[in-house]
């Protein structure tokens, strides 16, 4: 089949679009805060889903261990673990991030670092870095959206704690070893 | 007249938000590692400034609602002010952050954005969270509760600093963001591009 050339510079174009400015992104981030606010009355999320995740998911390996545990149990006893407002909310994400990014021509399967420390260190830099998060957002009882950004909005003093502690660690602990 | 917030827990407002919430993340560039971790090394600064732009927009219209009296004072969702789990959790997310390459919101955007990384990220993020209910009842719940300010939850309650000052305060600190984030791009590198986010990260 030729080419269409009419299509060639738009839709089937290599090239992807640029991200929109920080400003543009900004603004429309806050409004749909502002929009998730009004609307339930509460912010946004992510680890509420994984950690129902977690909890289902180890409900099935181990039963009896998880309904015993004291953190998990309390989230399988009622029976379904991932019934929950947040649960949609990230299945949502999933949605608009993949309409975003396949829409811009930004939809590309990769391994993102494996050309800048190889790939064995990616995969371990990246398992390292989300069991981090993942225990740290448990301590905190919220991540970078759910603590940070939605804290913040409601002027939590928590949220601002979190952030000044996420930024400073985090330009330390990049200094000291590079994951991608 | 109807009163907010709407309180609605149903699953067409979970969907309907964070398939905004994803589609935003995407389009500021938040699914590439790359490009989230160069705010760490000042690099690219997209990361501060969205997100705090975010948080003045965000926070300047509640303040706005409750001042117009359309939104009770005590209506939405405040973290508790366990400062010490707070500070130990950002600590924990900061590096995980800078290692991993993402925060756990963002890396459902790397993985799909078709980023396989993010998706071992995923995985380390359920690792991390088993490992902490593993450990909750051997000593971890007294972390969740370190440092209680019991002044009060919000900076208005806990050191009585009105709202609008408050948000107006954060105003004049992102004007200072984006002219400090703007010098600091224009000397270095520069932000990371749509097509350089798509190769992936490369060695500088």
């Amino acid at each position: 089949m030729k080419p269409n050339p009419a299509m060639s510079s738009a839709s089937c174009s290599l090239q992807p679009r640029p991200f929109w400015p920080s400003w543009l992104a900004g603004i429309a981030l806050g409004l749909v805060l502002l929009l998730t606010f009004v609307w339930t009355g509460h912010g946004l999320g992510a680890t509420g889903a994984s950690t129902r995740l977690t909890a289902a998911l180890a409900h099935g390996v181990a039963p009896a261990a998880t309904e015993g545990n004291g953190y998990l149990g309390p989230l399988v006893k009622q029976g379904k673990p991932l019934a929950s407002w947040i649960s949609w909310q990230v299945l949502g994400v999933a949605i608009g991030a993949l309409a975003a990014a396949w829409q811009a021509g930004r939809l590309r399967v990769q391994l993102d670092g494996e050309h800048s420390v190889g790939r064995g260190r990616r995969l371990l830099s990246a398992l390292g870095g989300g069991v981090l998060a993942g225990y740290g957002a448990r301590v905190a009882a919220g991540c970078t959206s759910g603590l940070g950004l939605s804290g913040a909005a409601t002027l939590g003093v928590a949220a601002f704690v979190f952030l000044a502690v996420f930024f400073a660690v985090g330009i330390v602990a990049s200094r000291l070893l590079r994951g991608v | 007249m109807m009163t907010l917030p709407l309180n609605d827990a149903g699953m067409w407002s979970g969907l309907v938000c964070g398939l905004l919430f994803g589609f935003v993340l995407e389009r500021a560039g938040f699914g590439s590692p790359c490009k989230l971790t160069a705010q760490f090394r000042f690099t690219d600064w997209s990361v501060l400034k969205v997100m705090f732009t975010a948080i003045v927009v965000a926070a300047g219209g509640l303040a706005l609602l409750r001042a117009l009296g359309w939104l009770p004072a005590d209506a939405l969702f405040v973290p508790s002010a366990y400062l010490g789990a707070a500070a130990i959790g950002g600590a924990l997310v900061g590096a995980g952050f800078a290692v991993g390459g993402y925060c756990p919101g963002t890396s459902v955007v790397g993985l799909m954005s078709g980023r396989l990384d993010a998706l071992v990220f995923l995985l380390g993020l359920l690792l991390g969270t088993g490992l902490f209910a593993w450990g909750w009842s051997s000593g971890l719940e007294a972390w969740t509760l370190a440092g209680e300010l019991e002044s009060g939850d919000t900076l208005q309650e806990a050191f009585g600093i009105p709202d609008l000052w408050a948000v107006g305060a954060m105003a004049l600190a992102l004007v200072g963001v984006y002219w400090l984030g703007g010098r600091m791009e224009r000397r270095g590198r520069g932000p990371v591009s749509a097509a350089e986010a798509v190769q992936g990260a490369h060695p500088d």
